[in-house]
């Protein structure tokens, strides 16, 4: 029986990382779930679910040496892995601000206390060398109401100078 | 009555376009009413569209009143329908019951002038906003074999498109 792992990729950009790692786990038998790829810092960074019948090591064995080739660091997991069982997220939260130490602990540390479940957090640093910004998007579920996660919003603008949004995510079926 | 089985992605039927509704009889109203029964049975949905449910003509009903404190117009059966006008763009998130277990960020216009038909045969003009407006135009999308899968915009767009918006609160459909 297949079983799902969670690979980890890391490793200087550069074309072709994603098609040549998949096409050695496509011929390696193996099934892919949901996957986060992103370039982080001109990093390429992976996150991969993947079904397949052997072990840890197998599955090691078989992505080893493409990740070599590609000089990418790889991490293999076994993990408990269920596709179709999404949660929604209710709440999506922008914080900017002039980029210092401590943003994202001050902010995500204010909304955990409020019972915040981060589901997607994706930050970015953008403007000039001389002036960076950080630019954080978290979408999640707002466990205790949308309400105190607005005030805790408040007072991290306040209190720490950063641009705070909520709004919230009222998903539309049709 | 009765409730009819809902097609899903990958079924060839959703891709394809409706044919205009020319003969607003009893077996219309008949399907009408099945139509929005199947809606009604759907978790949470506000809309339905005829090839949902296989039957290719440019039928959709739409009704967003069980949603608080949003502007709408009840239940609406919307046939042949146009948009005449729409102004403004916004990113909301969307499901669909013809693609369960998914949703995504869809932009939509935020305000539609629309011309439609009723089950009667009587035209009728309607001019919407933000929710109910989105939620037609998810719909009025089945009738040309449109998926909100068709539509998605990262959640990168999100954020600069909010900040956008927000510079240039008349921003027009281009």
């Amino acid at each position: 029986m297949k079983k799902w792992f969670m690979l980890t990729l890391v490793g200087k950009d550069r074309p072709g990382i994603v098609a040549q790692i998949t096409r050695a786990l496509y011929e390696g038998e193996c099934n892919l779930g949901e996957a986060s790829m992103v370039r982080l810092g001109g990093n390429f960074t992976v996150m991969l679910m993947v079904q397949f019948v052997g072990n840890e090591q197998a599955l090691d064995d078989l992505i080893g040496p493409i990740c070599r080739s590609f000089d990418m660091r790889h991490h293999v997991d076994a993990i408990e892995g269920e596709l179709l069982h999404h949660m929604e997220p209710d709440v999506r939260i922008t914080v900017y601000g002039a980029d210092r130490s401590g943003i994202i602990a001050e902010a995500t540390g204010a909304l955990a206390e409020k019972g915040f479940n981060i589901l997607n957090l994706e930050s970015d640093v953008g403007g000039t060398a001389e002036n960076p910004i950080y630019v954080m998007t978290i979408e999640g579920v707002a466990e205790q109401g949308i309400e105190v996660l607005e005030e805790a919003l408040q007072k991290l603008a306040q209190e720490k100078g950063l641009e705070t949004q909520l709004e919230p995510i009222d998903t539309l079926i049709g | 009555m009765a409730v009819l089985d809902i097609l899903v992605y990958p079924d060839p039927r959703l891709k394809q376009i409706s044919k205009p509704v020319v003969q607003f009889d009893d077996s219309l109203r008949s399907f009408i009413l099945d139509l929005e029964e199947t809606m009604r049975a759907g978790p949470g949905s506000v809309g339905i569209a005829a090839p949902q449910v296989g039957r290719l003509e440019r039928i959709v009903i739409v009704d967003i009143s069980c949603k608080p404190k949003i502007k709408h117009h009840g239940r609406l059966v919307l046939i042949n329908p146009e948009i005449i006008s729409r102004e403004g763009l916004a990113v909301g998130r969307e499901g669909c019951l013809s693609v369960p277990e998914y949703t995504g960020n869809v932009m939509r216009a935020k305000f539609i002038t629309l011309q439609a038909w009723d089950e009667f045969g009587k035209a009728r003009d309607f001019q919407m906003e933000r929710y109910e407006a989105r939620a037609v135009q998810h719909e009025m999308d089945h009738l040309d074999g449109l998926l909100l899968l068709d539509r998605l915009v990262s959640r990168r767009d999100l954020f600069r498109r909010q900040t956008q918006e927000a510079a240039s609160p008349q921003s027009k459909t281009p």
